[in-house]
């Protein structure tokens, strides 16, 4: 911290607060609480029984709806945990039983779910504090899911709840308090709070707290959106955890698929939980010892090993932009290139020197790996908060990675995109990812100055994308930013009905699977990430897989079966900290030191044996390495058979941009010619004189023919192994095997969507074989 | 004079040392395990372990990413 803040940051720590006007912790801003209190008009309330948590299960659902005001609980049965486990499970089966196919986003009868998971609160080991969240997303119209940290999942849970559902739409702006202390759930109107997280959440922090002190300011969790999430489709949640060493309330974000513009669509301002008196036992563990006992070791892993691994506790995430450089995987103007000699204008190192060091930085109780790094004293330079000093949480890869994709090299400029994302509420994902194509249109003059509506959308031009979300935060009418607003997918139409560009060009450059946009890592040379990403049941993200290292550089996994093994037991792995309630990282960012001597060194093994331990101290019954799994591969499977049912399951929804598999220009293509001739020769079995008589073009057109019929290859692979038809549908008999026998129509309309694509001849192999060429099996019928 | 890395066949280079190797290929991550024949270096010893000509050494980058 430069000294300018350190005094800046002195300054404000000694100023004195009340639950009346207040000076925060960052930006001088004076809230009058009294003056937002005497706007909140109490629409609903309920009370409820206070129950202590069951062995990691509060055993009810808070059920909301936001049209009638209706607040009711919904007991959870024996038959759903055992099914669905927990988090993004039970979002799954409430939305399934509660809401219909043809439900859109922005329907009442969409539901938002916010979910704990039976791990979820736990104190004894890194990352327990997750909050997973689904809702029928704008971007893909289909189920989203997404985690974040902060303190609203544990709270929720303390509170006697596992889950909150939220339906409806409200009529004016409202919040939802949930006081887990006193047994009391409120709907009250909130006409004069901000609407932008960073204060917002500070103002209801400060509203809530039971008394004026940072304790009790620590017992308070808000989830919010922001202004950018009412105009645009990425929008996010923000749930806050007050930071007392900081003071300040900071926050994490749920950031994929448009939750906050659901949010901000059912009027939801914010949702606050509050509760008193919890601590490490609350979770109520059967048998704490044994989880003391792991979290120990695992704890002394972290202590010892973290400086030479990956270094998360002083960069966070961060630390993956030089690997990523360096391994040609850095997604720079929008994934045509994978390294950039600017590059190192923004690695880690550079950010290590503005994060506040020393401060322990768990979004949760009890992370010792504490990645969530935060800038204080940042003056902002643009927007409406000019000239105020605030913290930025993170960045995390993905945002500088963002950076990158538009070719912006400015940590500075990173740190003002990542604040004013997250307080408009917006996904630096999408956002970015989504800028970074309209960048390349705008270098083919598919879109110029004009269409743009003034906008100089320039890879580079740092201003402009400010300007962009200072525009859609405002709720700018004009058609560019009304269509940019809503991402790739929305953009992509939009310029071929305008018929402003070559509609081939359009399509192979915008990087979007389902309507969602890729996060930010390029795949062109990892067959297996290709399908990590596209087969992703939200969309192509990368938290199901990450398979670049696996296949690209190790080598590991070099056929079709070895691709779709790697491709079935990592997305249900990964699954299954979403339905606990988990934090991936501390599995997989820090590595006990002999994990290198273990069979199955990429799964962590020792890690998977930790989980087993604490599933099973806590629930208080054994539980196996391979139960993690089952309960993982029920819910994965339950989500795509959602998707189905949504109409979004079947092998047309997986299939990627080309940008994602290749070189789609000549520019592309002669910037790795080596590497791609080279593949032209060895894999397609071209000859070098053959070569030396085609054009780049022709080069690119035989390369892509090959990367696609190998991705359809891939897919027939890895729909076989998961169980799915050849189309893409889990068969009955596959959900039978995984214990849905009584789900009749599940399993009928399961049924259908396979009879019907008999009907249209889709049940057949994407992949065209040879003879010789190894087919996934030999029953041409083996899903019946 | 060839060895292997990652099943790829590469150039060997009289007196390389482990260290040197992943200079080379520039395997800059830090989560990696180094086999040669089979058998796991330490990370101790990757800048005195040399490499003999017709190793066939794995560098195995662990998962990683969000
Ligand atoms: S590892 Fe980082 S993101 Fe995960 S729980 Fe800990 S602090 Fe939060």
């Amino acid at each position: 911290m430069s000294e300018e803040c350190l005094n800046h940051a002195e300054t404000a720590r000694t100023i004195g607060r009340g639950n009346g006007p207040f000076i925060t912790g960052n930006t001088e801003r004076t809230h009058d609480i009294d003056r937002l209190r005497s706007g909140h008009k109490v629409l609903a309330e309920y009370t409820f029984e206070r129950k202590p948590v069951k062995r990691g299960y509060a055993g009810r659902i808070l059920y909301v709806n936001l049209t009638d005001l209706e607040i009711r609980e919904i007991p959870l049965t024996s038959d759903v945990k055992e099914k669905f486990t927990g988090g993004k499970g039970f979002g799954l089966k409430m939305t399934w039983d509660l809401m219909g196919p043809d439900t859109r986003w922005n329907d009442p009868e969409n539901i938002l779910a916010l979910n704990s998971g039976p791990l979820n609160g736990t104190t004894q080991y890194s990352g327990m504090g997750k909050c997973l969240s689904t809702t029928v997303s704008p971007s893909t119209n289909i189920i989203c899911d997404s985690n974040a940290g902060g303190y609203f999942a544990p709270y929720l849970k303390f509170s006697g709840f596992d889950s909150l559902i939220l339906q409806g739409k409200a009529r004016e702006d409202i919040l939802v308090f949930i006081d887990g202390t006193a047994g009391k759930v409120t709907i009250e109107t909130a006409p004069y709070e901000e609407t932008n997280s960073h204060l917002l959440s500070e103002q209801l922090t400060y509203m809530y707290a039971a008394e004026d002190s940072e304790s009790a300011r620590q017992k308070v969790a808000v989830v919010s959106a922001g202004k950018g999430s009412e105009n645009s489709y990425w929008g996010i949640l923000n749930i806050s955890f007050y930071d007392p060493r900081r003071r300040v309330t900071r926050m994490k974000q749920h950031g994929r698929g448009g939750l906050g513009t659901v949010f901000r669509d059912k009027k939801l301002k914010a949702l606050v939980a509050r509760i008193e008196g919890f601590n490490g036992m609350t979770n109520d563990p059967q048998d704490i010892d044994r989880i003391t006992e792991t979290g120990i070791k695992h704890n002394r892993e972290i202590r010892d090993l973290d400086m030479h691994e990956n270094n998360m506790r002083t960069v966070g995430t961060g630390n993956l932009v030089e690997i990523m450089d360096a391994y040609d995987l850095l997604p720079t103007e929008n994934y045509r290139f994978g390294s950039f000699p600017k590059a190192s204008r923004i690695y880690s190192t550079r950010f290590y020197k503005r994060f506040t060091q020393g401060i322990p930085d768990g979004c949760w109780y009890g992370c010792n790996i504490a990645c969530s790094k935060a800038v204080d004293g940042f003056v902002l330079r643009t927007g409406p908060y000019k000239g105020e000093r605030v913290t930025v949480d993170g960045p995390e890869y993905e945002t500088i990675g963002g950076g990158a994709n538009m070719s912006v090299w400015d940590v500075d400029w990173i740190l003002e995109f990542n604040f004013y994302c997250d307080t408009y509420g917006l996904d630096t994902i999408s956002t970015a990812t989504a800028i970074a194509f309209y960048m390349e249109m705008y270098e083919y003059g598919i879109l110029n100055k004009e269409r743009c509506d003034g906008l100089e959308l320039c890879f580079g031009n740092a201003e402009a994308v400010l300007e962009f979300l200072h525009r859609i935060a405002s709720g700018d009418r004009s058609e560019f930013i009304q269509v940019a607003s809503k991402g790739v997918r929305r953009m992509k139409d939009h310029l071929i009905a305008k018929g402003w560009g070559d509609p081939d060009l359009i399509e192979n450059c915008g990087m979007e699977v389902k309507g969602l946009e890729y996060s930010e890592y390029v795949c062109k040379e990892s067959l297996a990430q290709q399908g990590g990403y596209a087969l992703a049941s939200k969309g192509p993200q990368h938290d199901e897989a990450w398979l670049i290292f696996m296949d690209m550089v190790n080598n590991q996994i070099p056929t079709f079966k070895d691709k779709a093994e790697a491709l079935h037991y990592f997305p249900i792995w990964r699954t299954w900290f979403a339905i606990v309630g988990l934090c991936k990282l501390p599995w997989n960012d820090i590595v006990p030191a002999d994990n290198a001597s273990t069979d199955e060194p990429a799964k962590i093994p020792e890690h998977v044996r930790n989980y087993a331990e604490i599933m099973s101290g806590i629930l208080g019954r054994e539980i196996t390495p391979q139960d993690l799994m089952d309960q993982s591969e029920r819910v994965y499977n339950w989500q795509r058979a959602m998707n189905v049912w949504m109409g979004k399951g079947r092998r047309k929804d997986d299939i990627p941009p080309y940008r994602s598999m290749g070189p789609v220009t000549e520019m592309e293509y002669l910037s790795r010619k080596d590497r791609y001739d080279n593949q032209l020769k060895e894999l397609v079995g071209i000859s070098p004189e053959e070569l030396s008589s085609m054009s780049v073009a022709d080069r690119i057109r035989v390369l892509r023919e090959h990367r696609y019929e190998e991705y359809n290859k891939l897919v027939d692979a890895v729909y076989y192994r998961r169980g799915w038809t050849p189309n893409g549908v889990p068969s009955p008999k596959k959900m039978r095997e995984l214990g849905f026998s009584d789900e009749k129509e599940m399993l009928e309309m399961l049924q259908k969507a396979i009879d019907d694509d008999d009907a249209a001849g889709l049940n057949v192999w994407g992949g065209s074989y040879g003879e010789g060429d190894e087919i996934p099996c030999d029953d041409p019928r083996y899903w019946e | 004079m060839t060895i292997t890395v990652n099943r790829r066949p590469v150039e060997h280079v009289e007196g390389e040392t482990v260290g040197d190797l992943l200079k080379r290929m520039k395997y800059s991550f830090p989560l990696v395990v180094v086999k040669i024949d089979g058998r796991v270096i330490a990370k101790s010893a990757f800048s005195s372990t040399p490499i003999e000509d017709g190793s066939s050494v794995d560098v195995i980058h662990l998962t990683s990413g969000g």
